[in-house]
């Protein structure tokens, strides 16, 4: 290690963990506000920044060994897009073969049902003690506090989750929960929660804690919770994918599994999983699979019981809308998050919602247009999300549309009104724009001036972008529109 | 209306394109290519730990690595545990065993994967619950890629199957590598 390297780590350890976003309730979430904390806990910034990049690297060389990888995307993409159109279809194959198979099947139109029937089979089966592998679905729901409330344990089995559970703290990540956290931050939440020793943080001796004090919740457990990464409709089968093995424990060990799922999770068949599979860990870690893929087509013997929740909540509305409809495409790799320069500076959190970085960006605001007003203006376009993203989505296009749309509603506040009004022209032709943006150089040399660096870009403004502006905003707007007398607000 | 019938009538709602058949999806096979060395290559990287076959003695390299193993519990039939379980055994009471020893079903050269179904480990924890786990693979029963994998047969005949590819692994805390991370600590493999 360099005495370079050993200064930043020493920094790293003595620094304090930065937080994320202020929440209060409905009030729209100020994502500059908690990014700017961010940047000032410069170790963690530079540590985070790295770790992501790095899963980034490590991202494009496994794709530079696959030889069909861009013919892999396009048909990833084209699978999702074919059972999306057919989603209806695809639900009542795959309901029909789950419960063919010994597997009960529930719908739930929205969180609050998901969470209710999860509980509901719990209490049947005299729960005290759920053990869970991560699932971004359950933390979309709240569904461990609404298990908590029933006064029902709930374990984290996965470590980064785990950590974030014990800090009280949301995933910062969807893929990494606790990428944010230096060693020192998981010895000191371990210190508190977990009874680790002070002052070690041996890495090895942390996840040696969780390991040893996860395993007896594990071993007792009457109820087991996984996500579902895939929904198999030709065979009924739920697929989960982990490095830690946590859902094969989880789902196994205690009698009872339950899966929540997003109904958007099907895909037709066994040769389309496959495509999925070669996509997902090497886009999301850049490793060529997750260490368990695992496969669960109905209850196991020994009485085992299986019970899988399709949960809408919200995404029967998305698919209705053709702007947003793409979202629904996602298979949470995360690739998105670590290749976007926004995400990498200003942490998970700073977003205040369950999905943060580029795809947090086009999917929060679906869930509540206020509250995530700000989000899709913390991007700078650059459109590097949509080069990565395994399945294709234009997130891009997406998140300026969001802005079109959150204008319309009169969701901008009133500097973003300005602007937005200058930029009118270029929104009032989307195919002009499209070219513009359709392809990632390209968007930052021909994007026009003001819709990079203005105070819509709330990125823009103060970061380093690959090149600096000949003339701000400010002065083209007063040059162009001032003048001319074109403001109305 | 059910909840069930009230979202997919919103679902059927939203989609009006009709209905073509998606293509079946190529194999990409590549050509030239060694099955097993790509194997062996992936399997390591992946943290597996691959075992020498000595010819005199095939299987002296698993024994040698159980020869000081308090809980051995095996279901081949070429190696002797001290250990025994049967299907109805309760999945938590696995806990104990320091070394398990299991087939595979097969194994995926692209990502140094084996698949073990529930059949394979007779009950499902026995991938999991012990510290360690030792696989034999038959060298014939070694698919090219993924696409290969998903083509088995296993995946339509039981209810649980999983492809390991190297040990429980997190890299969770400062993206430092730990094997063993709530899994097994380690995973061996042994051509036979
Ligand atoms: S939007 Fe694409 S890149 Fe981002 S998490 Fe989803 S699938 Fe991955």
């Amino acid at each position: 290690m360099s005495v370079n390297m050993n200064l930043n780590d020493d920094a790293l350890q003595h620094e304090t963990e930065p937080k994320g976003a202020i929440i209060n309730g409905n009030k729209p979430i100020d994502q500059l506000e908690a990014a700017n904390r961010f940047i000032l806990a410069q170790a963690h910034e530079k540590m985070h920044d790295n770790r992501l990049w790095d899963l980034r690297k490590k991202r494009d060389a496994q794709m530079h060994l696959i030889p069909e990888w861009e013919e892999l995307r396009q048909l990833a993409s084209d699978i999702k897009e074919h059972t999306l159109e057919h989603l209806a279809y695809y639900l009542e194959i795959f309901e029909k073969n789950a419960k063919a198979n010994g597997i009960h099947v529930y719908w739930a139109i929205d969180a609050e049902e998901c969470n209710a029937i999860a509980i509901k089979i719990m209490k049947d089966h005299k729960t005290r003690t759920l053990v869970k592998s991560k699932s971004m679905l359950g933390e979309e729901c709240g569904l461990r506090h609404a298990v908590e409330k029933e006064g029902i344990i709930v374990i984290e089995t996965d470590l980064g989750e785990r950590i974030q559970q014990l800090d009280n703290e949301d995933p910062s990540h969807v893929v990494v929960p606790a990428v944010h956290k230096s060693r020192t931050d998981v010895s000191r939440v371990f210190t508190k929660t977990l009874n680790a020793q002070a002052g070690n943080n041996d890495i090895h001796y942390l996840a040696e804690t969780q390991r040893e004090t996860n395993r007896p919740y594990i071993l007792k457990a009457e109820a087991g919770m996984t996500g579902g990464n895939f929904l198999v409709a030709e065979t009924g089968a739920v697929v989960v994918c982990t490095n830690e093995g946590n859902a094969d424990l989880s789902a196994n060990t205690p009698k009872l599994h339950i899966v929540t799922v997003g109904i958007e999770k099907v895909i037709p068949k066994l040769e389309h999983l496959a495509v999925f599979i070669r996509l997902l860990s090497r886009s999301a870690l850049g490793s060529p699979i997750t260490q368990y893929t695992s496969y669960f087509r109905g209850p196991r013997q020994q009485g085992g019981e299986m019970h899988v929740i399709l949960v809408d909540n919200t995404r029967s509305t998305r698919l209705a809308d053709k702007q947003f409809k793409a979202g629904l495409k996602c298979i949470r790799c995360g690739a998105c998050m670590n290749t976007c320069p926004v995400f990498r500076r200003s942490g998970g959190l700073s977003y205040g919602s369950t999905y943060a970085g580029p795809i947090g960006l086009i999917l929060s605001p679906g869930y509540n247009k206020h509250k995530f007003r700000n989000l899709p203006f913390a991007s700078t376009l650059n459109g590097s999300c949509a080069n990565v993203c395994p399945v294709k989505i234009n997130i891009h296009e997406q998140i300026f549309t969001w802005r079109v749309v959150l204008a319309e509603k009169g969701e901008l506040s009133f500097t973003k009104r300005v602007m937005m009004q200058a930029a009118g022209k270029i929104l009032a032709h989307p195919s002009l724009y499209r070219a513009a943006i359709s392809n990632a150089d390209r968007a930052l040399k021909y994007l026009p001036h003001f819709l990079v660096y203005n105070n819509l870009n709330t990125w823009g403004r103060q970061r380093d972008l690959p090149f600096t502006p000949k003339e701000t905003f400010h002065s083209w707007y007063e040059r162009n529109y001032m003048k001319k007398g074109k403001v109305h607000e | 209306m059910s909840n069930r019938d009230l979202i997919l009538n919103r679902i059927r709602h939203a989609c009006t394109v009709e209905y073509v058949e998606l293509s079946s999806v190529p194999f990409f096979h590549q050509k030239n290519l060694d099955i097993l060395d790509k194997f062996k290559k992936v399997f390591t990287e992946m943290g597996g730990e691959w075992l020498d076959k000595d010819l005199k003695n095939p299987l002296k390299a698993v024994n040698d690595k159980l020869a000081s193993a308090k809980n051995i519990c095996s279901v081949v039939s070429e190696v002797k545990g001290n250990y025994e379980i049967t299907s109805q055994s309760s999945p938590n009471s696995l806990h104990d065993i320091d070394f398990a020893v299991v087939r595979a079903s097969f194994g995926v050269a692209e990502t140094g994967s084996i698949c073990l179904t529930e059949k394979d480990l007779v009950v499902n924890t026995l991938g999991y619950l012990p510290q360690h786990l030792i696989v034999l693979l038959d060298p014939k029963e070694i698919v090219e890629n993924l696409h290969d994998a998903y083509a088995r047969p296993e995946w339509k005949i039981y209810h649980y199957a999983a492809l390991h590819s190297g040990p429980s692994a997190t890299a969770d805390i400062e993206g430092v590598l730990i094997r063993g991370a709530q899994g097994v600590r380690s995973l061996s493999l042994l051509l036979f």
